[in-house]
Protein backbone atom coordinates (compact mmCIF):
# COMPACT_ATOMS: atom_id res chain seq x y z
CA UNK A 1 0.00 0.00 0.00
CA UNK A 2 0.79 3.47 -0.32
CA UNK A 3 -0.84 5.03 2.34
CA UNK A 4 2.62 5.43 3.97
CA UNK A 5 4.03 7.47 1.10
CA UNK A 6 0.51 9.37 1.11
CA UNK A 7 0.77 10.80 4.53
CA UNK A 8 4.10 11.81 3.95
CA UNK A 9 3.49 13.80 0.77
CA UNK A 10 0.50 15.14 2.24
CA UNK A 11 1.67 16.17 6.10
CA UNK A 12 3.91 18.73 4.78
CA UNK A 13 0.42 20.98 2.68
CA UNK A 14 -1.00 20.78 6.07
CA UNK A 15 0.71 22.41 8.35
CA UNK A 16 -0.37 25.74 7.85
CA UNK A 17 -3.90 24.02 8.21
CA UNK A 18 -2.47 22.22 11.81
CA UNK A 19 -1.42 25.63 13.27
CA UNK A 20 -5.18 27.54 12.70
CA UNK A 21 -6.99 24.26 13.86
CA UNK A 22 -4.99 23.24 16.80
CA UNK A 23 -5.70 26.82 18.39
CA UNK A 24 -9.33 27.27 17.00
CA UNK A 25 -9.95 23.87 17.89
CA UNK A 26 -8.45 24.57 21.38
CA UNK A 27 -10.19 27.53 21.39
CA UNK A 28 -13.52 25.53 21.03
CA UNK A 29 -12.57 23.17 24.10
CA UNK A 30 -12.55 26.11 25.91
CA UNK A 31 -15.44 27.75 25.03
CA UNK A 32 -17.31 24.19 25.59
CA UNK A 33 -15.63 23.27 28.94
CA UNK A 34 -17.09 26.65 30.02
CA UNK A 35 -20.55 26.05 29.20
CA UNK A 36 -20.49 23.00 30.94
CA UNK A 37 -19.26 19.61 28.16
CA UNK A 38 -16.18 17.68 28.65
CA UNK A 39 -13.71 16.98 26.70
CA UNK A 40 -16.07 13.36 25.48
CA UNK A 41 -18.43 16.10 23.92
CA UNK A 42 -15.81 18.17 22.06
CA UNK A 43 -14.46 14.78 20.64
CA UNK A 44 -17.76 13.82 19.84
CA UNK A 45 -18.88 17.24 18.34
CA UNK A 46 -14.94 17.71 16.18
CA UNK A 47 -15.78 13.74 14.72
CA UNK A 48 -19.21 14.43 13.67
CA UNK A 49 -19.83 17.60 12.79
CA UNK A 50 -15.91 19.02 12.00
CA UNK A 51 -16.79 22.41 11.21
CA UNK A 52 -15.10 25.23 12.76
CA UNK A 53 -17.43 28.28 12.45
CA UNK A 54 -20.62 26.14 13.02
CA UNK A 55 -19.21 24.61 16.32
CA UNK A 56 -18.56 27.74 17.93
CA UNK A 57 -22.26 28.62 17.04
CA UNK A 58 -23.46 25.07 18.04
CA UNK A 59 -21.95 25.48 21.79
CA UNK A 60 -24.70 28.02 22.36
CA UNK A 61 -27.44 26.07 20.91
CA UNK A 62 -26.41 23.66 22.97
CA UNK A 63 -27.79 25.76 26.31
CA UNK A 64 -30.85 26.68 24.79
CA UNK A 65 -34.27 24.82 24.34
CA UNK A 66 -34.36 21.70 22.37
CA UNK A 67 -35.37 23.38 18.69
CA UNK A 68 -34.40 20.80 16.13
CA UNK A 69 -35.79 22.64 12.88
CA UNK A 70 -33.53 26.23 13.37
CA UNK A 71 -30.59 24.31 14.65
CA UNK A 72 -31.08 22.54 11.09
CA UNK A 73 -32.51 25.58 9.14
CA UNK A 74 -29.22 27.57 11.27
CA UNK A 75 -26.71 25.12 10.50
CA UNK A 76 -27.59 25.40 6.72
CA UNK A 77 -27.44 29.12 6.51
CA UNK A 78 -24.38 29.06 8.57
CA UNK A 79 -22.90 26.23 6.26
CA UNK A 80 -24.53 27.52 3.13
CA UNK A 81 -20.71 28.40 1.38
CA UNK A 82 -19.73 25.48 1.68
CA UNK A 83 -22.19 24.30 -1.48
CA UNK A 84 -19.55 26.45 -3.69
CA UNK A 85 -16.69 23.92 -2.58
CA UNK A 86 -18.64 20.97 -4.16
CA UNK A 87 -19.21 22.83 -7.54
CA UNK A 88 -15.35 23.27 -7.37
CA UNK A 89 -14.69 19.93 -6.81
CA UNK A 90 -16.91 18.17 -9.07
CA UNK A 91 -13.87 17.78 -11.76
CA UNK A 92 -11.24 17.36 -9.31
CA UNK A 93 -12.99 14.28 -7.09
CA UNK A 94 -14.52 12.83 -10.29
CA UNK A 95 -13.90 9.09 -10.30
CA UNK A 96 -11.29 9.07 -7.22
CA UNK A 97 -12.97 6.01 -5.38
CA UNK A 98 -13.73 4.45 -2.34
CA UNK A 99 -12.53 7.54 -0.44
CA UNK A 100 -14.60 10.20 -2.31
CA UNK A 101 -17.67 10.27 0.81
CA UNK A 102 -15.22 10.72 3.43
CA UNK A 103 -13.03 13.86 1.73
CA UNK A 104 -16.70 14.95 1.00
CA UNK A 105 -17.82 15.20 4.19
CA UNK A 106 -14.28 16.62 5.61
CA UNK A 107 -14.28 19.58 3.00
CA UNK A 108 -13.94 22.73 5.12
CA UNK A 109 -12.95 25.78 4.54
CA UNK A 110 -9.38 24.92 4.72
CA UNK A 111 -9.51 20.90 3.45
CA UNK A 112 -11.50 22.63 0.44
CA UNK A 113 -8.42 25.49 -0.60
CA UNK A 114 -5.61 22.47 0.05
CA UNK A 115 -7.41 20.15 -2.31
CA UNK A 116 -8.39 22.55 -4.74
CA UNK A 117 -5.02 24.04 -5.26
CA UNK A 118 -2.60 20.58 -4.69
CA UNK A 119 -1.82 18.13 -6.62
CA UNK A 120 -0.87 14.55 -5.56
CA UNK A 121 2.69 13.22 -6.31
CA UNK A 122 2.80 10.85 -9.66
CA UNK A 123 3.42 7.84 -6.88
CA UNK A 124 0.36 8.64 -4.88
CA UNK A 125 -3.56 8.14 -6.04
CA UNK A 126 -5.48 11.40 -5.98
CA UNK A 127 -7.68 9.70 -3.68
CA UNK A 128 -5.25 8.32 -1.09
CA UNK A 129 -3.71 11.72 -1.23
CA UNK A 130 -6.73 13.86 -0.97
CA UNK A 131 -7.87 11.10 1.87
CA UNK A 132 -4.82 11.68 3.98
CA UNK A 133 -5.24 15.27 3.63
CA UNK A 134 -8.72 15.51 4.99
CA UNK A 135 -7.83 12.81 8.09
CA UNK A 136 -4.70 14.92 9.06
CA UNK A 137 -6.89 17.98 9.73
CA UNK A 138 -9.85 16.42 10.81
CA UNK A 139 -7.39 14.88 13.54
CA UNK A 140 -5.83 18.20 14.33
CA UNK A 141 -9.12 19.78 14.72
CA UNK A 142 -10.41 16.98 17.03
CA UNK A 143 -6.58 16.94 19.07
CA UNK A 144 -7.63 20.54 19.41
CA UNK A 145 -10.73 19.96 20.82
CA UNK A 146 -9.90 17.79 23.20
CA UNK A 147 -6.60 19.21 24.89
CA UNK A 148 -8.85 22.95 25.14
CA UNK A 149 -11.74 20.52 27.00
CA UNK A 150 -9.01 19.15 29.16
CA UNK A 151 -7.19 22.06 29.99
CA UNK A 152 -9.68 24.65 29.65
CA UNK A 153 -8.90 27.75 31.54
CA UNK A 154 -5.74 26.47 32.96
CA UNK A 155 -4.76 27.43 29.40
CA UNK A 156 -2.56 31.00 30.09
CA UNK A 157 -0.98 31.70 27.09
CA UNK A 158 -1.39 34.89 25.54
CA UNK A 159 -2.31 33.50 21.82
CA UNK A 160 -3.79 36.64 20.63
CA UNK A 161 -3.75 37.37 16.80
CA UNK A 162 -3.16 33.22 16.15
CA UNK A 163 -6.34 32.98 14.10
CA UNK A 164 -4.29 35.38 11.09
CA UNK A 165 -2.87 32.33 10.16
CA UNK A 166 -5.96 31.33 8.45
CA UNK A 167 -5.89 34.51 6.91
CA UNK A 168 -2.03 34.29 5.10
CA UNK A 169 -2.78 30.85 4.69
CA UNK A 170 -5.75 31.85 2.22
CA UNK A 171 -3.88 34.57 1.30
CA UNK A 172 -0.65 32.77 -0.13
CA UNK A 173 -3.24 30.38 -1.54
CA UNK A 174 -4.74 33.43 -3.64
CA UNK A 175 -1.12 34.71 -4.87
CA UNK A 176 0.06 30.96 -6.53
CA UNK A 177 -3.90 30.92 -8.43
CA UNK A 178 -3.13 34.43 -9.61
CA UNK A 179 -0.22 33.01 -11.60
CA UNK A 180 -3.02 31.73 -13.92
CA UNK A 181 -4.08 34.54 -16.06
CA UNK A 182 -7.89 33.14 -15.71
CA UNK A 183 -8.34 33.32 -12.51
CA UNK A 184 -7.43 36.83 -11.70
CA UNK A 185 -10.73 38.29 -12.48
CA UNK A 186 -12.75 35.47 -10.32
CA UNK A 187 -10.38 36.65 -7.70
CA UNK A 188 -11.24 40.10 -8.27
CA UNK A 189 -14.80 39.27 -8.88
CA UNK A 190 -14.78 37.45 -5.14
CA UNK A 191 -13.00 40.19 -3.11
CA UNK A 192 -14.66 43.27 -4.40
CA UNK A 193 -18.26 41.42 -4.19
CA UNK A 194 -17.86 40.11 -0.32
CA UNK A 195 -16.47 43.27 0.33
CA UNK A 196 -19.25 45.57 -0.88
CA UNK A 197 -21.51 42.77 1.46
CA UNK A 198 -19.71 42.87 4.39
CA UNK A 199 -19.80 47.12 4.37
CA UNK A 200 -23.93 46.62 3.29
CA UNK A 201 -24.97 43.92 5.53
CA UNK A 202 -22.15 43.59 8.11
CA UNK A 203 -19.69 40.58 9.85
CA UNK A 204 -22.70 38.68 10.67
CA UNK A 205 -25.04 38.53 7.44
CA UNK A 206 -23.04 39.49 4.78
CA UNK A 207 -21.86 36.03 3.56
CA UNK A 208 -25.07 34.63 1.72
CA UNK A 209 -25.98 38.12 0.00
CA UNK A 210 -22.18 38.03 -0.97
CA UNK A 211 -22.78 34.11 -2.31
CA UNK A 212 -25.62 35.49 -4.25
CA UNK A 213 -23.78 38.41 -5.39
CA UNK A 214 -20.79 35.99 -6.71
CA UNK A 215 -23.16 33.90 -8.77
CA UNK A 216 -24.92 37.07 -10.40
CA UNK A 217 -21.35 38.53 -11.20
CA UNK A 218 -20.11 35.13 -12.64
CA UNK A 219 -23.40 34.19 -14.94
CA UNK A 220 -23.63 37.90 -16.38
CA UNK A 221 -19.81 37.79 -16.98
CA UNK A 222 -19.98 33.98 -18.67
CA UNK A 223 -19.25 34.44 -21.97
CA UNK A 224 -15.90 36.36 -21.62
CA UNK A 225 -14.73 34.43 -18.77
CA UNK A 226 -15.41 30.93 -20.05
CA UNK A 227 -13.06 32.17 -23.29
CA UNK A 228 -9.94 32.21 -20.69
CA UNK A 229 -10.69 28.91 -18.99
CA UNK A 230 -8.63 26.17 -19.88
CA UNK A 231 -10.17 24.10 -21.92
CA UNK A 232 -9.35 20.51 -20.26
CA UNK A 233 -9.52 19.69 -16.01
CA UNK A 234 -8.28 23.30 -14.47
CA UNK A 235 -5.29 21.18 -12.12
CA UNK A 236 -2.42 22.30 -12.93
CA UNK A 237 -1.72 24.53 -10.37
CA UNK A 238 0.99 23.41 -7.23
CA UNK A 239 0.90 25.60 -3.94
CA UNK A 240 4.02 23.68 -2.07
CA UNK A 241 8.00 23.70 -3.52
CA UNK B 1 -32.44 20.07 27.53
CA UNK B 2 -31.65 16.31 28.37
CA UNK B 3 -28.29 14.41 27.16
CA UNK B 4 -30.24 12.92 24.55
CA UNK B 5 -31.57 16.27 23.57
CA UNK B 6 -28.16 17.27 23.02
CA UNK B 7 -26.99 14.73 21.42
CA UNK B 8 -29.67 15.08 18.44
CA UNK B 9 -29.20 18.94 18.13
CA UNK B 10 -25.06 17.84 17.78
CA UNK B 11 -26.46 15.37 15.15
CA UNK B 12 -28.74 17.35 13.26
CA UNK B 13 -25.73 20.47 12.91
CA UNK B 14 -23.87 17.32 11.59
CA UNK B 15 -26.16 16.38 9.09
CA UNK B 16 -26.80 19.81 7.69
CA UNK B 17 -23.49 20.45 7.49
CA UNK B 18 -23.02 16.99 5.47
CA UNK B 19 -25.76 18.17 3.38
CA UNK B 20 -24.14 21.11 2.81
CA UNK B 21 -21.24 19.80 1.37
CA UNK B 22 -22.49 16.83 -0.66
CA UNK B 23 -25.21 18.17 -2.22
CA UNK B 24 -23.67 19.44 -5.50
CA UNK B 25 -22.12 15.68 -5.67
CA UNK B 26 -25.96 14.03 -5.16
CA UNK B 27 -27.48 16.91 -8.02
CA UNK B 28 -24.35 15.68 -10.16
CA UNK B 29 -23.08 12.57 -9.81
CA UNK B 30 -20.00 11.56 -11.60
CA UNK B 31 -21.18 8.94 -14.36
CA UNK B 32 -23.93 11.85 -15.59
CA UNK B 33 -23.09 14.87 -17.81
CA UNK B 34 -22.83 18.09 -16.04
CA UNK B 35 -24.40 21.12 -17.41
CA UNK B 36 -22.12 23.39 -19.26
CA UNK B 37 -23.26 26.54 -16.78
CA UNK B 38 -22.22 24.07 -13.46
CA UNK B 39 -18.92 23.61 -15.17
CA UNK B 40 -18.46 27.12 -16.18
CA UNK B 41 -19.05 27.60 -12.03
CA UNK B 42 -17.13 25.01 -11.43
CA UNK B 43 -13.94 26.92 -13.15
CA UNK B 44 -14.69 30.46 -11.58
CA UNK B 45 -15.91 29.93 -8.23
CA UNK B 46 -12.70 28.23 -6.52
CA UNK B 47 -10.70 31.78 -6.42
CA UNK B 48 -13.71 33.93 -6.26
CA UNK B 49 -15.10 31.77 -2.88
CA UNK B 50 -11.11 31.55 -1.61
CA UNK B 51 -10.95 35.57 -2.13
CA UNK B 52 -14.62 35.87 -0.51
CA UNK B 53 -12.72 33.50 2.42
CA UNK B 54 -10.75 36.25 3.12
CA UNK B 55 -12.71 38.53 3.72
CA UNK B 56 -14.54 36.28 5.86
CA UNK B 57 -12.03 36.13 8.16
CA UNK B 58 -11.11 39.72 8.32
CA UNK B 59 -14.96 40.30 9.00
CA UNK B 60 -14.22 41.41 12.28
CA UNK B 61 -11.57 43.42 11.66
CA UNK B 62 -12.06 47.21 12.79
CA UNK B 63 -11.85 49.69 9.77
CA UNK B 64 -13.09 52.74 11.39
CA UNK B 65 -11.50 52.63 14.43
CA UNK B 66 -7.61 52.56 15.47
CA UNK B 67 -5.43 50.22 14.72
CA UNK B 68 -7.95 50.84 11.28
CA UNK B 69 -7.21 46.93 10.46
CA UNK B 70 -3.19 48.62 9.47
CA UNK B 71 -1.58 45.70 11.21
CA UNK B 72 -3.46 43.43 8.94
CA UNK B 73 -3.09 45.16 6.03
CA UNK B 74 1.01 45.28 6.28
CA UNK B 75 0.81 41.63 7.73
CA UNK B 76 -0.78 40.56 4.23
CA UNK B 77 1.01 42.60 1.87
CA UNK B 78 3.87 40.99 4.08
CA UNK B 79 2.42 37.49 2.95
CA UNK B 80 1.49 38.83 -0.54
CA UNK B 81 5.18 40.11 -1.29
CA UNK B 82 6.77 37.26 0.29
CA UNK B 83 4.69 34.28 -1.97
CA UNK B 84 5.43 36.54 -5.33
CA UNK B 85 9.17 36.10 -4.20
CA UNK B 86 9.89 32.69 -2.67
CA UNK B 87 6.51 30.73 -3.60
CA UNK B 88 7.29 29.10 -0.22
CA UNK B 89 3.89 28.79 1.33
CA UNK B 90 5.33 27.68 4.72
CA UNK B 91 7.63 30.79 4.89
CA UNK B 92 5.37 33.62 3.70
CA UNK B 93 2.61 31.87 6.08
CA UNK B 94 4.72 31.55 9.30
CA UNK B 95 6.47 35.07 8.96
CA UNK B 96 3.10 37.05 8.04
CA UNK B 97 1.89 35.47 11.19
CA UNK B 98 4.76 36.42 13.70
CA UNK B 99 5.05 39.62 12.04
CA UNK B 100 0.74 40.14 12.81
CA UNK B 101 1.65 39.00 16.48
CA UNK B 102 4.57 41.46 17.08
CA UNK B 103 2.80 44.16 15.37
CA UNK B 104 -0.43 43.84 17.28
CA UNK B 105 1.41 43.25 20.54
CA UNK B 106 3.89 46.36 19.90
CA UNK B 107 3.08 49.10 17.22
CA UNK B 108 -0.57 49.14 17.24
CA UNK B 109 -1.20 47.23 21.19
CA UNK B 110 -5.03 48.24 21.57
CA UNK B 111 -5.71 47.32 25.20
Amino acid sequence: MNAKAAIKAAFPYTIPVLTGYLFLGIAFGVLLQSSGFGFLWAGFMSVTIFAGAMQFVAVSLMTEPFAPLSVFLVTLMVNARHLFYGFSMLEKLRGIGKYKPYIVFGMTDETFTLLYSTEPPKDVSRGTFYFFITLLNHCYWIGGGIIGALLGSQLRFDMTGIEFVMTAFLTAIVVEQLRAKHNRIPCIIGLVASAICLLVFGPERFLLPAMAALIVVLTIARSPLEKKLPKQKATESETLP
Amino acid sequence: MSIMQIVLTILIIAGATAITRGLPFVLFPSDLHTPSYIRYLGGVLPCATIAMLIVYCMRHVEFVAWPNGIPELISTVAVILLQVRFKNMLISIAAGLALYMVLIRTVFETI
